[in-house]
Order: C-alpha cells, then structure tokens, then sequence
C-alpha cells in the first residue's frame, strides 16, 4: 500500500513534498510531509481512530482544523518527557515525531475501557455527583483509581522537562488578535498610520480563513495578497508580527499575554514556549469563528468532521479526509467546501442543504434534507438522509460514505472580548452571539464580530486599525481598504438536530443532547451550572465548537429564549498554555537574584557550606575533616566560648535615619524608648505591628543628636523598611525624618568570645577597648585594620563581642584582614548554624519564636514595652485578648536523655502516648547544645513561665517520637551575664 | 494586572507595587485615649465595598512613594492616584 494513500496528487500550500517526514503514531510508522500538522499526517495515512473520548472511551477522529479541535487529542514524546494533552491539528509534523493517541488502552484501536460505553447509560450527566458519593471509604479503595485509569486525560510525565521556556514583555499602541484577512488590514492600517503594532495568529502562516479555502483579494489570490501585505509589515520597523502565537488571556488595562510556539524542529535554540505580556494601548480582537456541528446520531464517529476543516485539508495539505463525502449544513458554504474537495479527487455523494430552497446544478443537491444518522460504528460508513420539515410518510435515504462532512454555521470567537468584560448579544435572526459593549479599549472586527464576508471583513479590519491608531494618538493612514469580490453574508438559519439517538454535543467530554436535556429535567436554570453538572464545554477545547449547540439546547429544554440564558463567561486561557512557561523564570535556578555579602568569596574559598536566608546566602557552618556536621557545628561553638569566632552578619538590614524629628519618630516606631539613648549608644529595639504583635527587632545606635544607624533582621528588612516610609508618608508626615536603606553600602562581621578584646585591641590601636572605655552597648567611630569602621559593642552569642562595621567596598579586606590578625588568637570563623546553638542557650528570640502571633510578654519582652500608649502597637497590647492568662510564652526545654536528638515539627504534649490531645504548645527552635551537653529547644507553651520545674514531653506525631523533657527558663547559658563583660 | 500612573514614575506595572490597603480609616490621633471597641474597630474593621475605594498602593521597586489611589475594586478602573504624602 501507498504511504500516503489518502494524499492527492497535487496541492497543499502549507507543504513542501520534496521534504517528506517519518513520524510515529501509535506504534506504527507513517510519513508526511515538512509543513504538516500531525492531523493532516493522519489524515493522509489514513488513520482514522486517533483517541479515545473522556466518558466512554468511543473512538474519536480528527474534527477540526486548528486550536477549536475537541477530539483528537494525543501525547508526543516517551515516557519521562511525555506531553499529554495536545491537539492533532496543532503541532506541526517533524522527523522522528512519536505521538500517541490519548485515553485509550492498549491503543486508541482497541481500547478495553469502550465496554463502559457499550454499558450506556450507566454514566449520565453529573455521574460524578451521583455515583461517587458513597460509601467516602469507597473513594479511595476503588473509584479513585479505576476513574483514574478509566477517566483521565492524558500521562503525567516523570522526568523534569528538558525544554526552556520564556517570558518576554512588550509595549504597544496597537495589539491584533488574529492574522485572518481582518487582522492583517487591521494591522496594516494602524501600521501605515504609524502605530507601533503587534500582530500575532496561532498558524504557521498568516490567512486565517483563507488557509482553509480560496478566496479573491484585489483581484488576486486572497493568500497572495496576505503574503505581500505580511511582507510589508515584516519591513516596517514599528511592527512585530507573531507567528504560531495565540493571544490567550485579556486581562486588566489592556494587558494582554500572547503564547508562542516558538521551539521546536523549526527554531533549534529557541524556548519551547514564549509567553509575551503586552501592554496595548488598543487591541483588536480579529480571533476569527468556530465553526458548529450539527447534532445527530452517531455524530462523534471519525470521519463526521467541519466541512470547513475536510476542505481545509484539501486546500492546505492536499489531503482528502476521506474519498466519498456527503456534506450536510445550513449555509451556502457547502456548496464551496463541495466544489473544494471535488477539486482535489473526492468523490461527493450527496449535498445536504437543510434549507429548502438552495441547490446547485453541478453537484448532487439534497435540498431541505439533512443527516439522521452516521453509520458505521469504529468509522463512517455511511450516513441516512432525511427531510428536515419533518413530513409524515417520509422515508430515509441511505447513502454509503466515508466522510461526513458538516456546516453548522459559525460562532464568533467573542473569548477575548467578554475576558475584557465586553458585554454580548444575541441576533436571534442569525443565531450569533455577537460582541456588544467593548469592556477594555478594544474592537472586534471581522468573523469574531459576525462578518463572514470576506469583503467585510477586509472593511472591517481596515476601519478597526485605523479606530485604533486614532485612539492611540495616530494620524489616519493613506490608502484604501482592500475589496474582495465575496461579499456572501453565508449567515445560517439556527439549525440544530434531527432525529433521535446518542447525539454528541460535547466530543471531549462525552457530553450529549440528552445529558442537557437531563440536566434542565432536574431542574437546572443557569448555563453555568448546567456546564458544571454536564462538564459540557470543560475540555481542553474550552467548547469553542460545543458552547452554542448547549446554549441552544438549554434554552428549548427550559422553554426560554436564547438571549435570557446566556453565555457562560469566557475565561483565559483561550487555549491551554503549558504549565513549564507559566513556571518560566519561578522555578529554579536565576529564580532570584543571589544576594552575596562583601566577604562571600572568601567563605566560598574555604569550602563554606551555605544556607539561604531570602536572597542571600550565608556561610551555614565550615565543614572540618573527618567531622560530621553536628560535630563541626559544635567544634565552632566551643571555640568561640573559649576562644574568638568572627561571623559574618553582614546581611543584616541596616538604615540610616536623619531629621529634626529622627527620635520622636524612633520612639514611636519602636515599642521601647529610643529618645533617651546618648549620643555614642545603643540599645535593643523591638518593633511592633499596631495589632500588637511583635514584627521585628534590631539595635538601634545614636550616632549624634538627630543621627541613628539602626539593624533590622536579615528576614524582616523589606518589610521593616516599608512599615518604616508608610508611616513617615501617611501617618505622621508632619516629622521631618529621612530612613535610607544603607543596607548595601556597610558590611559588618561580629567577634565573639573571651578573646574578642585583646583581637581587636591590636587590630585597631587607637581604641581604648577596656570595659571603662568602651561599655556593653557603646558605639566607637575607630580606624580597624587600617580600615574606617563602627564599632559597636553588643553580644549575641552571650560571650563578650563587638560588631564592626565597614563600608562595604572595604568588607572583604576587613574580613582578611581580621582573619590574618586572628590567627595567632585562635580565631575560628563561624557561620549561622553555630551562631543559631549560641543564641538558643542564650534564649534570644528569632522569627521561630515571633510568628506573628506572640506579643513582647509571650516571649517575655514585656518589661521593655514603654508606658506610654501612642507607639506602635503599643494600645493592642491592652486589649483582653493579648492579656488574658492562659496564652503561651516562651520557655526553655532541656531534654534528659543526653543522647536523644530533636526531629524537625515537634510538639509539647503532657503525656508520651502519641494520643490525640490538644498539645500545650510546640518547639520552635532546637539544636544540640555542645556547651550542655544535651539536646535544648525554645518552646511556646501555655502559661510556659508557670511550669518551669515540669517534665513534659517533646512529641513528634508524625515519626512517632517522644522524648522527656524539662521546662526550664528559657535561657540556658549564663543567666547572670557575667561573660559579656569579659 | 494594573498599570498604575505614578506621579513620579509615569505608568507603572502592579508588580512594582505594594497593596497597602485601605485609606479611608485614619489612625487615632491618641491611641491611649480610644476605648477597646474603637482600638479594634480601627485594627480590624474595614469597609469592603464593590466599587470606588480609595486605598494605599506602596511604588516599592520604584520612587518608594506611598501613593492614595481611587479604584473601583469591580472593574479596576482606577480614578485618581497621588502621593499620600502631599
Ligand atoms: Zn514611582
């Protein structure tokens, strides 16, 4: 047998056939050609069978043309790096292509699941609601799965997807939506009047109808007169145009985003996918129409497809969907689609008209008759004709055929629209659902505003682009709009169904005429929730080709006129867009910008094992040889508590705040007095938010009479920040202050331990450092290592310390600096996960502890609250909710056993059982801690203070541990403070 | 998504702004002074309504302004945008 027996001989402007293609389907290996979508490469072959529905498993072939195809659907690719869910008519053939046809098992062929649509009626509308429902343990054991094999689309890959995907941004005058002969003189308007335009259409090749069928331009061949107005475009410097790209979502101020298909065998290097968000000052929606089926028994079988698409697989790939066709319908098209697939070798049958009056010599008319029923029951075999006014006596006229070939009329494709909350009509005359009200600076224009002339839509879309560039500040353009001498309206009367029988209204989801009717019988109003209780419309194919044969059919069930029922609203996407360029640039590496401190080249160099904390990276510890993490974590820890450490705290947020009112406004913000400081000190701030709850904390240093150098926390800076410009713009914009982030410009690291002061001492010679000189909290301009620094003295880790900072160009050589001078002091570089041990034995509070819930008594902060009520926060503290006696405050937990070790998520219960009981309160911080020997947490737990002396313990539901601990004060090192004073 | 004129900035994306809520409550000139009831009412209690409202929009990857903006939360049509701070 011939490769490509349904193949005509000639024509097919999308392909080239000096460049043949091998291709998978199914297992079995078929050739196409380069310039072939996968549709029209089946089609050719003479595959007929190409999925299976969603409900029944019945056998689906190729429908339609392009994006508005409901049920050929396949997955491309092997196992890991499958693809499911894709249209046939729109991936475009390539060498090598694997395809598999979807929902079927074993193949779309024989599939063992179409028993369930031979059990009939087993599965009505709303089958989900009603079947499923109990026993709930039942869900789990068995429908689950069985719905899964049965009822999915297609295979989830497995393996991460190799393609790169990508976002791009884009301003505009004017955007065009839909590369039909509306869109390019729309286009070529607004472009020639000197708008900066975007034009964008989901084919490979701009046309629009005139892909599918013939049509003259200026007396030329339409597509001619497409190709040289594309060429002018292409020339113009204020134009982009995107090819395979469907503008798919309209969303706020004219944003609209546009999904291109950019990969693939065409463009080696390039995204798979790119997804454009344009901002357009005016849009044009030309986006075309769908064209309807008509409603019959047997109607879903492969080979009953659009008659505009059976033409356009002449037309544009010279491929006959099928060699004897009868073509049924309601407009004149027809007779043109008859005289198309004639042309290219198919035999034609009979021509239905369901209008009584038309006909046409040259063909086999069958006027005022249409089809009852498609024969055959894997494929068409033949169709029955019957008279369409329904008079008695009438018999059926049964005419062998393999393609069934239908023309419902077109419904505008109004998706963009009415997601720009443009309101609709009905024209009950012409049964269209029209735009109306435009609800975003836009105007449809050509078939998707109910032009189907060809003629008018050239007029349309002229008038459309230059509405346009008027409205986006452009001068009219020269010229005229093109003519065509088609100027047939092809409107068709409302024409529906004949007959009885399982009639498919809804080919991807199973959805028929009796499901709706069903669904009106049980007393269903809204077409909402008759699409919700039917899935009708809820396929991949958004119901572009369903949505009106349900409307209409809602309306007759319920006895109310069409425009009274109305649409369902039209969400974006208008076509599935890929999950992977949604996710584009929000997954993975280059997510973020990686924040590095001054000295990050050198904790890299020593082999620093880093953590995230937000965008920054900090040295988590120093791995040591034949040490395992715990052990070099606590090797850190002792070190410093007998030695000196230097970290890193160079990502702490730090502002600089100036101004007449700078401590007034201080002293607001934070909910401990900053007014009273000197001059040269410092002191611990803790922030509020006005619910009470404690924000932030930091410390806050006087530099001079209206100068502070304040620290926020590496997590909370933005927010800090921001809460910060809020106030000083909106509530209190009567102080003259100025907050600057000085983030970037300082780096800081801290010494820590007995030794810090003989360290810094020779490192910075003109600082008198002994205690007198240079108290607990005392901040010194002084010359470090050669380098201009703040000194400032505070401790974290509960030994003696000092902060320096240095301006950040100066950071690194600070750091090495430091460290050279170290090494005769023994001194160790440290990173969080230590400085994290430290500050739980000494019971300092992070964001683990102020969640967001705990005020400054839970975590026993409440003697530095002010007195005074006008801070910050400070009048919620007040409240009863935030005084009432039961609430949890922070403890400490020491656990007994010396070896245990802490999970991740534990809670504090009473009892060791694991049995269902309302906990006291959870660990929120924990660690081992070398200088006690034992594991310790910090814990929120229900009138905590209270309980110090209790054993509780510490409970992980989920691994099923419990370990005995002791409540304790929530410092475990040093109560008294001794070692700060060195 | 909005595009958002700032005064400073010209029209500017919604992501490089913050929502800062509404900016019809002012914040009691002395908290101390409030009774319990008109604390939370000010804390907790906002008007939520379909159509105009005015509220506070923070230009946070831009001049770092808090603008006062008028939107209509049903239709997103903003009216007019100024600096909170005058
Ligand atoms: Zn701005």
């Amino acid at each position: 047998m011939r490769r490509q027996p349904f193949r005509a001989a000639e024509g097919g402007h999308l392909i080239d056939r000096s460049e043949p293609l091998r291709f998978d389907f199914d297992g079995h290996r078929q050739e196409g050609y380069r310039g072939d979508s996968l549709a029209s490469g089946l089609l050719a072959a003479g595959v007929r069978i190409v999925a299976r529905s969603f409900k029944y498993h019945r056998p689906r072939g190729v429908w339609g043309f392009g994006s508005e195809e409901p049920g050929a659907m396949v997955a491309t690719g092997v196992r890991e790096e499958v693809r499911p869910n894709l249209k046939a008519t729109e991936i475009e053939l390539a060498d090598g292509l694997m395809a598999f046809g979807q929902n079927a098992w074993p193949s779309v062929a024989w599939d063992l699941g179409a028993a369930v649509g031979m059990a009939g009626n087993v599965l009505p509308a709303g089958f989900y609601y009603k079947t499923f429902m109990w026993p709930p343990r039942w869900w789990l054991a068995l429908y689950e799965p069985v719905l899964r094999r049965m009822a999915g689309f297609g295979p989830a890959p497995s393996a991460p997807d190799g393609a790169f995907y990508a976002k791009r941004r884009m301003h505009a005058d004017v955007l065009v939506a839909g590369g039909g002969p509306a869109g390019v003189a729309a286009a070529l308007a607004a472009a020639r009047a000197g708008a900066k335009v975007v034009l964008a259409d989901e084919n490979v090749r701009f046309g629009g109808g005139l892909l599918r069928a013939p049509g003259e331009i200026g007396e030329s061949d339409g597509l001619a007169w497409i190709d040289a107005a594309i060429g002018e475009l292409e020339a113009m410097a204020n134009v982009r145009l995107l090819r395979r790209a469907t503008v798919t979502g309209y969303y706020d101020h004219n944003l609209l985003l546009v999904a291109e298909r950019a990969g693939g065998d065409a463009a080696p290097g390039t995204p798979e996918t790119r997804l454009w968000f344009v901002r357009a000052r005016e849009a044009v929606i030309a986006a075309g129409a769908h064209e309807r089926p008509l409603l019959f028994a047997g109607n879903d079988r492969p080979g009953v497809m659009s008659a505009s698409a059976a033409g356009g697989y002449a037309h544009a790939y010279g491929v006959l969907a099928g060699q004897r066709a009868v073509i049924a319908g309601n407009n004149d098209s027809i007779y043109a689609v008859a005289r198309l697939l004639r042309g290219a070798g198919v035999s034609i049958a009979a021509v239905a008209d369901a209008r009584a009056e038309s006909g046409a010599r040259d063909l086999p008319c069958r006027p005022g008759r249409t089809v009852e029923r498609a024969l055959g029951s894997r494929r068409v075999r033949g169709a029955l004709l019957r008279r369409t006014d329904g008079r008695a006596g009438d018999r059926s006229e049964r005419i062998a055929c393999d393609l069934v070939a239908v023309a419902g009329g077109w419904s505008p494709a109004v998706h963009l629209h009415t997601q720009a909350r443009g309101s609709l009509s009905y024209d009950e005359e012409r049964g269209l659902v029209l735009p109306d009200r435009p609800g975003g600076a836009n105007r449809s224009a050509g078939a998707a505003a109910g032009r189907f002339d060809l003629d008018g839509c050239l007029a349309e879309g002229w008038a459309a682009g230059v509405a346009a560039a008027a409205a986006s500040g452009h001068e009219r353009p020269a010229g005229e709009p093109p003519r065509s001498p088609d100027r047939v309206a092809g409107d068709a009367p409302v024409f529906w169904r004949i007959g009885a029988g399982k009639q498919f209204v809804d080919l991807q989801y199973d959805v028929t005429a009796a499901d709706v009717e069903l669904a009106a019988r049980e007393g269903y109003r809204s077409v909402e929730h008759v699409k919700r209780y039917t899935a009708l419309g809820m396929g991949t194919d958004q119901g572009k080709t369903s949505g009106m044969a349900g409307l209409v059919l809602l309306s007759e069930a319920i006895g109310r006129p069409v425009a009274r029922t109305g649409t369902t609203t039209f969400r974006p996407p208008y076509t599935p867009v890929p999950m992977a360029a949604m996710a584009a640039g929000l997954i993975g590496e280059g997510r973020d910008a990686l924040r590095r401190t001054a000295a990050d080249d050198w904790h890299e160099a020593r082999g620093a094992v880093f953590t995230a904390a937000g965008l920054w990276r900090r040295p988590s510890y120093y791995p040591r040889e034949g040490m395992d993490e715990e052990e070099a974590i606590s090797a850190e820890v002792r070190e410093v508590r007998a030695g000196v450490g230097i970290v890193d705290v160079g990502t702490l947020g730090k502002v600089d705040v100036q101004g007449r009112d700078a401590a007034a406004f201080l002293d607001l913000v934070y909910a401990n007095r900053i007014s009273t400081l000197k001059a040269g000190r410092g002191r611990y701030g803790l922030m509020l938010r006005e619910d009470g709850r404690v924000f932030d904390d930091g410390v806050v240093m006087r530099l001079g009479e209206n100068h502070f150098y304040l620290t926020t926390t590496t997590a909370q800076h933005h927010a800090a920040m921001q809460h910060m410009e809020f106030l000083l713009q909106t509530v209190w914009p009567e102080l003259e202050v100025y907050a600057t982030d000085v983030s970037e410009h300082w780096f800081a690291a801290a010494l820590a331990g007995p030794g810090s002061r003989a360290l810094l001492g020779e490192v910075a010679p003109g600082l008198d450092v002994s205690d007198e000189a240079f108290p607990m909290m005392a901040v010194r301009a002084a010359t470090v290592a050669g380098l201009s620094a703040l000194v400032f003295r505070m401790s974290y880790s509960g030994e003696l310390s000092y902060e320096i900072a240095a301006p950040a160009d100066h950071g690194l050589a600070l750091w090495t600096r430091l460290l050279t001078a170290g090494r005769e002091h023994g001194l160790t570089p440290y990173g969080t996960e230590a400085m994290g041990v430290m500050r739980i034995e000494k019971g300092h509070v992070t964001h683990a502890e102020a969640d967001g819930r705990t005020t400054p008594d839970d975590l026993g902060l409440g003697r530095m609250v002010n007195a005074g009520r006008r801070s910050i926060g400070r009048r919620s503290l007040d409240l009863p909710a935030l005084c009432r006696k039961g609430r949890q405050q922070l403890v400490g937990l020491a656990v007994i056993d010396p070896e245990a070790r802490i999970p991740p998520g534990c809670q504090v219960a009473e009892r060791d059982d694991m049995r269902p009981a309302a906990p006291l309160g959870h660990v929120t911080s924990f660690c081992y801690s070398p200088t006690l020997g034992r594991a310790i947490a910090l814990a929120l737990v229900e009138n905590g203070r209270s309980r110090i002396g209790q054993t509780v313990y510490v409970a992980s539901p989920v691994t099923g541990l419990a370990m005995a601990a002791e409540i304790v004060p929530p410092v475990f090192y040093d109560a008294e403070g001794t070692r700060l004073r060195g | 998504m909005l595009l958002i004129p700032c005064p400073f900035c010209g029209d500017r994306d919604e992501t490089e702004f913050a929502y800062g809520g509404d900016a019809g409550t002012e914040r009691p000139a002395d908290p101390g002074a409030a009774t319990d009831e008109a604390w939370t009412d000010y804390l907790c209690f906002h008007d939520n309504p379909k159509g105009p409202h005015r509220e506070f929009w923070f230009h946070r990857d831009g001049c770092r302004r808090w603008l006062t903006v008028e939107r209509d939360t049903h239709t997103h049509e903003l009216g007019a945008v100024r600096l909170s701070r005058p």
